[in-house]
């Protein structure tokens, strides 16, 4: 910066600090001292200084030894070891046991207390009593650590060796002194400083533009003090929607923009519409206590539609539009059972008989939301999952258009390689998985999960056999990915200095 | 997940050398490669190919799929004297059928009774529906005398030598469900049955009690056996067949010579194993329309043959025949699957239709981005959490609360569905004592309780709940009150408050919001008694309302 920049800039405490310093080092004290500010003003001044180069500093430490938070008291008092000599001068022996109440000790006291004056042979145990056997002579001098803890503070370097075994035995005891380290920071102008606090600064800069300022027009002609842009200022944090909600509100976008409409519904289901319209058997392991969440005490009823209810009936014992079913015996019973939807596939179940009666398709559908696996909870699995799915219902729809769909949608959502294979779902037919080539890590990755309706999911509930396309992508993963988070348990984990630190979602 | 785990050499005998270029083929097969060593080769089976999961049976698949094997074909012998199970009335109510075969001319090692024994757990375990739906039993045939009795008994008449009999001590039915581990572990399957089922020889002989455990005498294969009893005992005889059609596939690819037995069941009459075609009319052009390709009658056969399917035309009349160990061909349209793996889901050029639809979002969903995004001007931050909740938290609160909705048997320590959203919010001030405060958080989601219009069909009524609170030094009333002005100011909604009396807030400082009359929710200063419930250390202000309104 040029210097008649840096006359400008300099903040009114820098102005007054600055001639109180010279090419030689001085401490802050000092300069607090000969310049009329508190020393935290002097230290921000300082600080700013050296940023524009005008001073330099130099820290020093010291090592000083002073009395703890035992030690202060101990130093009113007297240490465990007196209290317990005092006492035995008087009684000459003392049970173990009792010397905690006979000296007014608590217990972790009293046990320092014999460890130390048998360590220095002024007492014996026998028979589980202390007996005093120094010669009165050694008992009244001070012992040194008694002495040392007069004598403080002092400078660590310069102990005398007595000084330093006290200290060694006082240390290795909690609290009782502290080693602490005082820094001394002196600064001295550099070359820069020295010019620039050679040239006048009582130049008559504006601080704050004010109302009163710009009322009386008073800073015509003025100068306004420059700042240092690059200085760090404190943090501030916004408020905002929650990462998850960012990255749902992004995923419906994406399905609005195909020309999908939003499912939605509730989270509680009966195992007719989250399994048996799904053409899901019903000793299908799926539908055991292990995978998925009952509700407890609760059956719930059966829709209103004894068609539906006969034609799923149809599909799963002996076949429906030519299928030879699953050749065993549906029960009603078992499809009452309330449970926490697995899938969101049940909201699509749901939709596809609403829109039967007026045959309003060909449609397109999407649904987000959140489903629950009963799994032991790790890094990996949760027990609530963000799904999202769409189905496509169209007279014409075909295999190569679930392809075009995938691939459009994982386009849409960053991935320009798409490759499928064959896979298996109990409800569709074809099925199919999709990995996405991820360039960053030079590798596949599965993402999509789609499939065709099979016809004993799709006649009980349109009435006829319509091919209907349906695909979700792993969406839990992609938002893993995004916000580089390697534990599912992050996600609503809800640890506010992260939320405030949590970039926001852009793709 | 079944994961099928193959000898590298045996396999390779069968199918020749695994090549990245065959690794790939058998992935596309619909058989993704788990993994390949220097000595196995493991690969997922998915749950409706229970007929691939055995070395046989994979690599004839693998071979139809690359043009080197036929159909699968069988020649099964007539049943010879005695060469019949009688199935008593006894076991109607326990375990009703049973089919069986005899196979001959076996040479079993090691690998192959591995492979045998490795096919019967995993058919068990899937298809048998760990034993319930199927259970298998396989005999060397020189232990038995035929004609073999299919019939239940109570348990106390039932005595034999169990399996890995813990002391080698014979066993009665109960005492094997009680105190043998193969008993404990399939328990639960006979404990509410009066009689057990068993099969016994012509001499009276116990071959099993099924689906617990075989005799030791008969009911162990060593690589002495050479000729074999197979039976597969339960309660459908679809599946039942199906599986032992599965393992006489295997068997028949080891080189043994099938024989068909009688079944003299109480319902009708049986020769199995039956290992005839079935037929599966179909037309050509719904595979066309379905799948988006043209194709003509001799690519449709080709490619049905690579997936083991056989082709026949009947007077202009397409006619699958589908293998009788193949459990998911259950419509033509599984037809369609097979013909888009044998084309090849690579070589199908994706094309995006023009269909017009309009899109929509959701007007609930909508509502909540519009709340949020008015709430995070104020500086609030948005909390997501779990509908799952424990019940002990949400007592911290709500203490004397008993309509809870419990979950059955939850692997995590969450046993209930929320109630409210405030918990929530709650556990998050009391988890965050390390944040600097302020701490203003809001939340939006579905809170639950039972349903006492009957209206739903579950019997449980969900609602979208908004529930906002801050924490600070200094926070009072008046500042969440100013929040909740500004919002409903944007939301262009009007509302009223009411003293309320509640337990959860201090009294004085609380009250119902209402809107059109109606009340949606509280509004307070969280009672200290919450408070140190949830060990939070600063005073909290909070509120909680019902979001229907901005539906109506």
């Amino acid at each position: 910066m040029e210097e008649k920049f840096l006359i400008e800039s300099l903040s009114p405490i820098e102005r007054n600090t600055l001639p109180h310093l010279t090419g030689d080092f001085s401490n802050l004290d000092e300069i607090s001292e000969k310049s009329g500010q508190d020393k935290t003003t002097v230290f921000r001044a300082t600080a700013f200084l050296k940023n524009k180069g005008l001073i330099e500093d130099k820290t020093s430490g010291k090592k000083r030894v002073v009395l703890g938070i035992l030690g202060i008291n101990y130093l009113k008092k007297q240490l465990p070891e007196r209290a317990l000599l005092d006492n035995l001068v008087e009684k000459k022996t003392i049970p173990i046991g009792e010397i905690k109440n006979v000296c007014d000790l608590n217990e972790n006291e009293a046990r320092v207390a014999v460890g130390i004056l048998k360590k220095k042979a002024i007492i014996q145990i026998d028979g589980g009593r202390v007996n005093l056997v120094a010669k009165p002579g050694e008992i009244r001098n001070k012992m040194i650590e008694e002495l040392f803890i007069e004598k403080l503070p002092l400078e660590l370097d310069k102990l005398e060796a007595q000084d330093k075994l006290a200290l060694q035995n006082l240390l290795s005891r909690k609290d009782i002194i502290e080693v602490e380290e005082q820094k001394t920071i002196e600064v001295r102008l550099t070359k820069l400083g020295e010019e620039i606090a050679s040239k006048d600064l009582n130049i008559n800069l504006i601080e704050q533009l004010t109302p009163k300022i710009l009322k009386q027009s008073s800073w015509k002609g003025k100068k306004f003090r420059r700042y240092d842009l690059t200085s760090p200022s404190p943090r501030i944090y916004g408020g905002k929607r929650h990462f998850v909600n960012q990255a749902i509100d992004y995923g419906k976008s994406v399905w609005l923009e195909m020309g999908f409409k939003e499912m939605s519904g509730d989270l509680t289901t009966t195992g007719f519409w989250n399994f048996d319209t799904l053409f899901t058997a019903q000793d299908h392991p799926v539908r055991e206590m292990q995978d998925t969440f009952f509700i407890k005490n609760l059956k719930g009823k059966l829709p209103l539609d004894k068609k539906l209810i006969e034609q799923v009936r149809k599909a799963h014992e002996g076949g429906i539009d030519g299928s030879k079913g699953w050749s065993y015996k549906w029960d009603e019973e078992e499809s009452k059972r309330v449970l926490l939807r697995t899938h969101t596939t049940c909201l699509s179940t749901r939709t596809l008989k609403k829109i039967a009666e007026n045959k309003e398709f060909p449609a397109k559908y999407f649904a987000m939301g959140t489903n629950f696996r009963n799994e032991t909870v790790d890094w990996s699995h949760g027990f609530e999952l963000l799904q999202t799915e769409g189905i496509v219902i169209d007279k014409n729809a075909n295999f190569r258009h679930l392809l075009g769909y995938l691939k459009q949608f994982c386009k849409k959502m960053g991935y320009d390689k798409v490759r499928f294979r064959p896979a298996h779902f109990p409800y569709t037919e074809p099925s199919v998985e999709g990995d996405v080539w991820v360039e960053e890590r030079k590798q596949w990755v599965e993402l999509i999960a789609a499939g065709m309706f099979r016809p004993e999911v799709v006649v009980p509930l349109l009435g006829e056999n319509i091919p209907v396309l349906a695909w979700g992508p792993g969406f839990g993963r992609m938002l893993m990915k995004f916000y580089e988070i390697n534990d599912l348990r992050e996600l609503y984990k809800n640890d506010i200095n992260k939320l405030r630190e949590m970039r926001f979602w852009m793709k | 997940m079944t994961i099928l785990t193959v000898n590298r050499k045996e396999f390779e005998k069968k199918i020749g050398k695994v090549t990245k270029e065959i690794e790939e083929k058998i992935t596309n097969m619909g058989t993704p490669i788990e993994e390949v060593t220097s000595t196995e080769v493991s690969v997922e089976v998915f749950p409706n190919r229970p007929d691939l999961l055995s070395l046989q049976n994979f690599a004839l698949a693998v071979n139809q799929f690359n043009g080197k094997s036929d159909l699968a074909k069988f020649n099964i012998q007539k049943p010879e004297k005695d060469y019949l199970v009688k199935v008593e009335k006894s076991v109607k109510n326990v375990r009703p059928h049973t089919v069986c075969a005899i196979v001959k001319n076996l040479k079993f090692d090691n690998e192959k009774i591995k492979e045998i024994i490795d096919l019967q757990e995993k058919l068990h375990n899937s298809i048998g529906r760990n034993r319930k739906k199927v259970a298998i039993g396989i005999y060397p045939l020189e232990k038995i005398k035929l004609p073999i009795t299919f019939s239940a008994k109570e348990p106390g008449d039932i005595n034999f030598l169990p399996l890995d009999s813990p002391d080698r001590k014979e066993m009665n039915g109960k005492q094997i469900l009680k105190n043998h581990p193969t008993g404990k572990e399939y328990a639960h399957l006979l404990e509410n049955s009066e009689v057990f089922p068993i099969f016994t020889d012509a001499d009276g002989k116990i071959l099993s009690m099924p689906p617990i455990i075989n005799s030791e005498e008969t009911g162990r294969i060593t690589e002495k056996t050479k000729d074999i009893f197979i039976e597969c005992s339960g309660h459908n005889l679809h599946y039942l067949n199906k599986c032992l059609n599965i393992i006489i596939l295997t068997l028949s690819e080891m080189g043994g010579k099938i024989y068909s037995m009688d079944i003299k069941d109480p319902s009708g009459n049986l020769v199995t194993p039956d290992m005839t075609f079935s037929e599966m009319p179909f037309e050509i052009k719904n595979l066309e329309k379905t799948l988006g390709i043209e194709l003509t009658e001799k690519q449709t056969r080709n490619f049905l043959a690579k997936m083991g399917i056989g082709y026949d035309n009947r007077k202009g009349k397409s006619i699958a025949l589908i293998p009788s160990y193949r459990a998911d061909v259950l419509h033509w349209i599984d037809l369609a699957e097979d013909i888009a793996i044998a084309y090849g889901y690579e070589n199908f050029e994706p094309e995006i239709p023009e269909i017009s639809t309009i899109g929509g979002e959701d007007p609930h969903g909508k509502n909540k981005r519009i709340i949020s995004e008015i709430l995070a001007g104020l500086g609030l931050l948005e909390t997501s959490s779990f509908h799952l909740v424990l019940k002990k938290d949400v007592k911290k609160m709500h203490f004397d609360y008993k309509e809870f909705i419990d979950i059955e048997d939850s692997k995590t320590d969450r046993d209930t569905l929320r109630i409210d959203l405030l918990t929530n919010l709650l556990q998050i001030f009391s988890e965050n004592s390390n944040a600097s405060y302020p701490q203003k958080i809001f939340e939006m989601g579905r809170v639950f309780a039972l349903d006492s219009s009957k209206e739903t069909e579950t019997g449980i009524k969900e609602t979208e709940r908004l529930a906002i609170a801050l924490a600070n030094e200094e926070v009072n009333f008046t500042e969440l009150k100013q929040i909740l002005d500004y919002l409903f100011k944007m939301l262009n909604k009007e509302y009223s408050i009411e003293d309320v009396e509640d337990n959860n807030y201090i009294n004085g400082r609380s009250g119902k919001i209402i809107v059109d009359k109606k009340t949606i929710g509280l509004i307070g200063e969280i009672a200290p008694r919450v408070l140190k419930n949830w060990k939070i250390k600063m005073p909290v202000v909070a509120l909680e309302i019902d979001l229907g309104f901005l539906s109506n």
